[in-house]
């Protein structure tokens, strides 16, 4: 990445959105956020798709950075997080390209960040009027990742999966090279910050049922990447490496 | 093992460091994956060509029927290699990630330029 910062940001936050396969439900998405924050600036990142993601994403009018391939939404959240390094912003927040997120919802995030945390998650789960609804598998499966991050991290998250988050500059910093790049990125990335020393906090979100698009996971699928994550958080001493490496 | 097996293993392993060398020779495999290919062969083909020696390493390791061991030492060395090919592989992969970061960069970058310079184009 050259170091020149030839375009200074025209706004001091940027909203990365990873996207792949969502030339449906992109538009609108990117249409409603522009509307609703004018003041922020959005990159899509566009991870290797087939269809016409990238071209209804640059008629839109955002910048659009296009993966040669897919990486897969780690891959693409950590160029996203690179780009807003490369270009000096001061915070960026993680926005879902299927219509799942609340413009309306990123100040939320932005006032835990001005309260001084590092980053922030959006919990779907943490208030107590919370009306997302998940199926049983699903919150199962979530309640065993909520109970593996406590332990590995020390602290209690209501939502390890939420994909709707926002990060200070030093956070995006330290992703710009470390973000997990394996499925469950978002669970990983919840380990490696706090055991970086970062200051992670939830607040409480509201988020939609998603508006295009299949929740996909099969069960076996689901069941081999909590295998591979249980690798992942029991190897704590390859975490501790790698968040020594790039501090 | 009889005097023809040990002859045969040796014909077998000397060929197959012959190749290897001749692969790095013109330039088919690189130097430093030859070398633990070639090592191994120098192992193997020493158990084959000295008689005794595998007789006395299993008879040391406890192990009855000596052929076996060749067969264990050979299944060991395998797995060497086949875990440098997956450590080389996850070393490639992350370059090759890197690589597509920049190349999504530099397009997005040379996109903005062309926009700013169209008579360049």
């Amino acid at each position: 990445m050259p170091d020149r910062r030839d375009r200074p940001a025209r706004s001091a936050a940027l909203v990365i959105i990873p996207a792949y396969n969502e030339q449906e439900a992109l538009p609108g998405v990117v249409r409603e956020l522009r509307e609703r924050r004018p003041d922020l600036d959005v990159v899509v990142i566009d991870d290797g798709s087939r269809d016409r993601t990238a071209a209804v994403a640059r008629a839109s009018g955002v910048v659009v950075l296009e993966l040669p391939f897919n990486l897969g939404i780690g891959g693409a959240l950590r160029l996203g997080f690179k780009y807003a390094v490369a270009n000096g912003y001061e915070r960026a927040v993680q926005f879902d390209a299927d219509g799942q997120h609340d413009p309306g919802e990123i100040e939320r995030l932005f006032a835990a960040l001005d309260a001084g945390a590092s980053m922030v998650v959006g919990s779907r789960f943490a208030s107590e009027n919370s009306d997302y609804e998940v199926g049983l598998t699903r919150r199962r499966a979530m309640g065993m990742l909520r109970l593996g991050v406590r332990l590995l991290s020390g602290y209690q998250f209501t939502d390890t999966s939420s994909g709707f988050r926002a990060f200070g500059k030093d956070v995006l910093e330290f992703f710009a090279n470390t973000y997990p790049l394996d499925y469950m990125d978002s669970v990983e990335a919840l380990i490696l910050a706090c055991r970086a020393g970062f200051a992670v906090v939830e607040v409480p979100v509201r988020m939609r049922e998603r508006s295009a698009g299949v929740p996909s996971q099969r069960r076996l699928r689901l069941a081999y990447h909590y295998l591979r994550l249980l690798v992942v958080m029991a190897s704590s001493a390859s975490l501790r490496a790698r968040v020594q490496r790039a501090t | 093992m009889s005097t023809r097996a040990h002859i045969l293993l040796a014909v077998v392993i000397i060929g197959s460091i012959v190749f290897i060398i001749s692969l790095v020779r013109r330039d088919r495999l690189r130097a430093k994956y030859s070398m633990l290919w070639i090592s191994i062969g120098m192992v193997l083909g020493v158990i084959a060509a000295v008689p005794g020696v595998l007789d006395r390493v299993s008879a040391w390791a406890g192990v009855a029927y000596p052929p076996t061991m060749f067969f264990l030492l050979a299944i060991a060395f395998l797995f060497l290699v086949v875990l440098h090919f997956s450590w080389e592989l996850s070393r490639l992969e992350s370059r090759d990630r890197v690589l597509a970061e920049e190349v999504a960069l530099l397009r997005e970058r040379l996109a903005r330029i062309d926009l700013d310079h169209p008579e360049r184009v």
